[in-house]
């Protein structure tokens, strides 16, 4: 049984179709790569996979469940989680309250707790106070725990959202470009990280990635996309190969 | 329970208990004007306002310009109890909190889509439709207003006043608060982590419009006489500005915004034209030269009390 | 119920009234067109401008045409100094600062206004003739025509300056993208500048029109009138100019409309409860596109 299974999805804008009979499949536990160059419609596909977009035809089938039409924390709670191109954190909040939103949907007591103070308010906060420390240790981070996550340096931003995303504890995470803007050294420990936290939380990642030292290195498969639709699928070796590949990438190297 | 009793809880405890011993001290041996006390409890009331809209605009970052509207129901609904049912005070209060938090659910379902100032001006709106709905009510007296007994006193104000403001700081420290907060800060991340960004729009305006309806009662049982008129616009850019003034998201910030305002008018008040001149000027000139407000989204807070240890170990700055 | 000949004289009025709001609209939505903020000063500037206007009747003895090109020409100075002195400074701010500042300045305008002229009601004098026309029993005052001359005009006018001029061609540069106008060598500080004069002269000449078909002004008398044309502006679309040209008709006419039929108490409140409506079904307006925000 596949995790994700995306079958005839379509998306147009007005006249624009974005993306065309987009078909993807995912088992649980691999590591999946999705390239394509600029405007290939690879950021429009995240945001359909997580209900920013609601699809023009076609489903995605999530542990078979349908979720297209969803809205995007409804996504999240089913277990989709995603970082963001263009960083998205809560700026003027500290790094541990920003991964303490993301465990917000297994939050254990209610709003009548916390005004009257109850003792199930302390113990819920507690626990995600030392759960948000467990995570952000895990990557590097708890000595700017109580650092706004505007003041952070950029590397450490972009792995805040990964670990933000993380906090919300999903079975697949989805990772929109984590590599835009490291320098080589940054992109190996990343990609080290990445290995890292699959085995350690049992994820299923799909990453979309400009870096192909980074796909290249990390995925077990790829997808290609071209104008909206998927042009090339196969291993990395597969994909460095194929003349369809190269043509779309025509002046770019591949690998 | 042990958390009640830390040394900065205590702190705050005593402070607050003086602030109510010295100014009831001062009310009853009659050494204090009766200007000054309509002042004081002028004071409570404008903190709960200012308190309640600030968690609207502030912290979940919602921007309503419409705060008067829930006021003023709060003020009639509670009026309406104590006058036409012969209600005990508490009966009118929650009376008009309820009130004014069911408006705000009705109110907050449609109108929370909309963003930025589409929201402001359509709370704007609605705080004049309710206006005009209370104008032509012939059951409160319509346009001459509506008397009321008044059976508010120094020791009623101050402790609700306290009480709301203890209700909107645990609730913005908790959970709940921080997925608010998340709204503000960026609404597409907060609901790509699974916050239920329009719940929690809701929420917090219902709040806020359930102690802007506690602070109409107060208001209504207080002053003899109500009027759909002192709800009008000026007196939600008059709460907007108390909250401005201290800083947008700092619940501080807006209790000293309101002191602070409550204080200016009174002292203006023979100058009602230079006061509402004055404040615009001030306003523009914040707005250029220091739009975050006197405390930006920053707590005045007695954290500095705790070990260094403790204030590693966790982190309740907000 | 009203009779037919009644109703059509209802629309006459709505159309005086509403050629009123459209005059005011055109400013909201240029200026929201070009710089994204709601001026909510606008109101105010209508009724310096009648303040103008009355000053230069009653004073210097001035008639009608001179006086409105005098308090158009005022309001235009006042609307670049508002936006150079508040606006400007705040160009990269926050939008909620922006409308705050915009609120204090209308304020400001308010009070001031009380202090400089007195807070009381003011009668403007009678510089139009009282005949009043009568086309199959509706009747029609001299004052709707000139008011509904002047407005139409004053809209074909704009419509060339916009179409055809250096000016108008840079205001809708601007409004598209500010930063591509500007490394295509457009002045955006002066095109914002031109603008506010714009959108203000307009403003003014709605209230020389307001105070000389309603006989009186006083220091609060833009405040409505501001929210109305907001409304419209709303209405037909907030950044288009023939947008706010129809919203100010439609919503004049169901004001009158609602008036007539004996609801005059309710009628700001029909007003507002249209512009919730609006916004919720169809934010962008009678005649807006949609837009999304970039994920």
């Amino acid at each position: 049984m596949p995790l994700l299974k995306v079958n005839n999805l379509s998306k147009s804008f007005g006249g624009l179709k974005a993306v065309t009979n987009l078909n993807i499949n995912i088992e649980s536990g691999e590591l999946v790569g999705l390239i394509g160059p600029n405007g290939a419609g690879k950021t429009t596909i995240f945001n359909l996979l997580t209900g920013v977009y609601v699809p023009s035809e076609g489903e995605i089938l999530f542990e078979e469940k349908n979720v297209s039409g969803l809205k995007p924390y409804q996504v999240t709670h089913l277990g989709m989680a995603r970082t963001f191109q263009n960083i998205r954190l809560f700026g003027d909040l500290n790094v541990i309250d920003n991964v303490k939103i993301a465990f917000h949907q297994h939050a254990k007591y209610s709003s009548l707790s916390a005004i009257f103070r109850f003792s199930s308010y302390y113990k819920g906060e507690a626990e995600m106070e030392a759960k948000g420390m467990e995570l952000l240790k895990i990557f590097g981070l708890e000595d700017y725990a109580l650092e706004m996550a505007k003041n952070l340096p950029y590397g450490e931003q972009r792995r805040l959202e990964i670990a933000r995303a993380l906090a919300a504890s999903p079975k697949l995470l989805l990772l929109d470009e984590p590599a835009a803007g490291m320098n080589p050294q940054e992109t190996h420990e990343l990609t080290d990280l990445i290995r890292f936290i699959r085995e350690k939380f049992q994820l299923t990642v799909l990453l979309i990635e400009h870096d192909m030292s980074l796909v290249m290195g990390v995925c077990e498969r790829i997808y290609v996309l071209d104008y909206g639709t998927i042009i090339a699928e196969g291993t990395p070796q597969e994909i460095k190969s194929n003349p369809k590949v190269i043509e779309a990438y025509l002046g770019e190297e591949v690998g | 329970m042990k958390h009640w009793f830390q040394l900065k809880n205590i702190i705050i405890l005593i402070g607050v208990v003086l602030i109510y011993g010295i100014v009831q001290l001062l009310n009853l041996t009659e050494i204090m004007p009766p200007f000054f006390q309509l002042n004081f409890i002028m004071a409570c009331i404008s903190i709960i306002l200012a308190v309640s809209l600030n968690l609207i605009n502030g912290v979940t970052g919602q921007f309503s310009i419409g705060h008067a509207g829930f006021m003023s129901i709060g003020a009639y609904t509670s009026a309406i109890v104590t006058v036409k049912f012969s209600g005990p005070l508490y009966m009118a209060l929650i009376a008009g909190a309820l009130a004014a938090a069911v408006a705000g659910v009705l109110i907050g379902l449609p109108t929370l889509r909309l963003k930025g100032d589409y929201l402001a001006i359509a709370t704007l709106g609605l705080g004049e439709i309710v206006r005009v709905i209370f104008m032509n009510m012939d059951y409160t007296g319509g346009a001459s207003g509506f008397s009321v007994p008044s059976t508010i006193n120094w020791t009623w104000a101050f402790w609700l006043m306290v009480m709301s403001v203890l209700a909107i700081r645990n609730f913005t420290a908790s959970t709940h608060g921080r997925a608010c907060i998340s709204i503000r800060e960026n609404e597409i991340a907060a609901e790509a982590m699974g916050i239920n960004t329009t719940k929690y729009k809701v929420i917090a305006f219902t709040i806020g419009a359930m102690f802007a309806g506690l602070a109409g009662g107060i208001y209504a049982n207080y002053m003899y006489l109500i009027h759909p008129l002192t709800f009008n616009f000026l007196k939600s850019f008059d709460i907007l500005v108390m909250v401005v003034l201290g800083g947008l998201g700092s619940l501080t910030g807006s209790i000293l915004g309101a002191i602070f305002m409550t204080f200016i008018s009174a002292a203006l008040s023979s100058l009602s034209e230079w006061r509402l001149v004055i404040t615009a000027v001030l306003m523009v000139a914040l707005m250029i030269f220091r739009p975050t407000g006197l405390m930006g989204t920053k707590e005045f807070s007695l954290n500095f009390l705790r070990k260094k240890g403790e204030k590693n170990a966790s982190s309740k700055s907000k | 119920m009203v009779s037919f000949q009644q109703f059509i004289q209802l629309l006459v009025q709505g159309v005086s009234l509403g050629s009123i709001y459209a005059l005011m609209a055109l400013g909201y939505t240029m200026v929201y067109g070009i710089i994204q903020l709601i001026n909510f000063a606008h109101g105010d500037v209508l009724m310096i401008g009648a303040y103008i206007g009355w000053f230069t009747i009653t004073k210097l003895h001035w008639s009608f045409l001179p006086a409105l090109l005098i308090a158009m020409l005022g309001s235009a100075i006042l609307g670049v100094l508002i936006e150079r002195i508040a606006y400007k400074p705040l160009r990269n701010a926050s939008r909620i600062a922006v409308l705050i500042t915009a609120i204090g300045v209308s304020l400001f305008l308010e009070y001031g206004g009380m202090l400089l002229f007195g807070p009381q009601v003011r009668t403007y004098p009678p510089v139009l003739p009282e005949t009043i026309y009568n086309i199959a029993g509706i009747s029609f005052k001299y004052g709707d025509v000139v008011m509904l001359v002047t407005s139409v005009s004053l809209m074909v006018l704009l419509q060339v300056v916009v179409r055809y001029t250096k000016v108008g061609k840079a205001m809708r540069a601007v409004s598209l993208d500010k930063d591509a106008a500007l490394l295509m060598g457009i002045d955006v500080n002066n095109t914002i500048s031109a603008t506010f004069a714009i959108g203000s002269a307009l403003a003014a000449a709605a209230g020389v029109l307001f105070g000389v078909y309603f006989n009186q002004i006083d220091p609060l008398m833009g405040v409505m009138p501001g929210l109305k044309a907001f409304i419209a502006a709303v209405l037909g679309g907030i950044g288009l100019i023939p947008g706010a040209m129809a919203g100010g008709l439609i919503l004049g006419l169901i004001e009158t409309l609602v008036s007539g039929l004996g609801g005059s108490m309710w009628r700001d409140a029909a007003s507002f409860f249209i512009l919730i409506l609006v916004l919720i079904i169809k934010p962008n307006g009678l005649f807006g596109k949609n837009v999304r925000e970039k994920v």
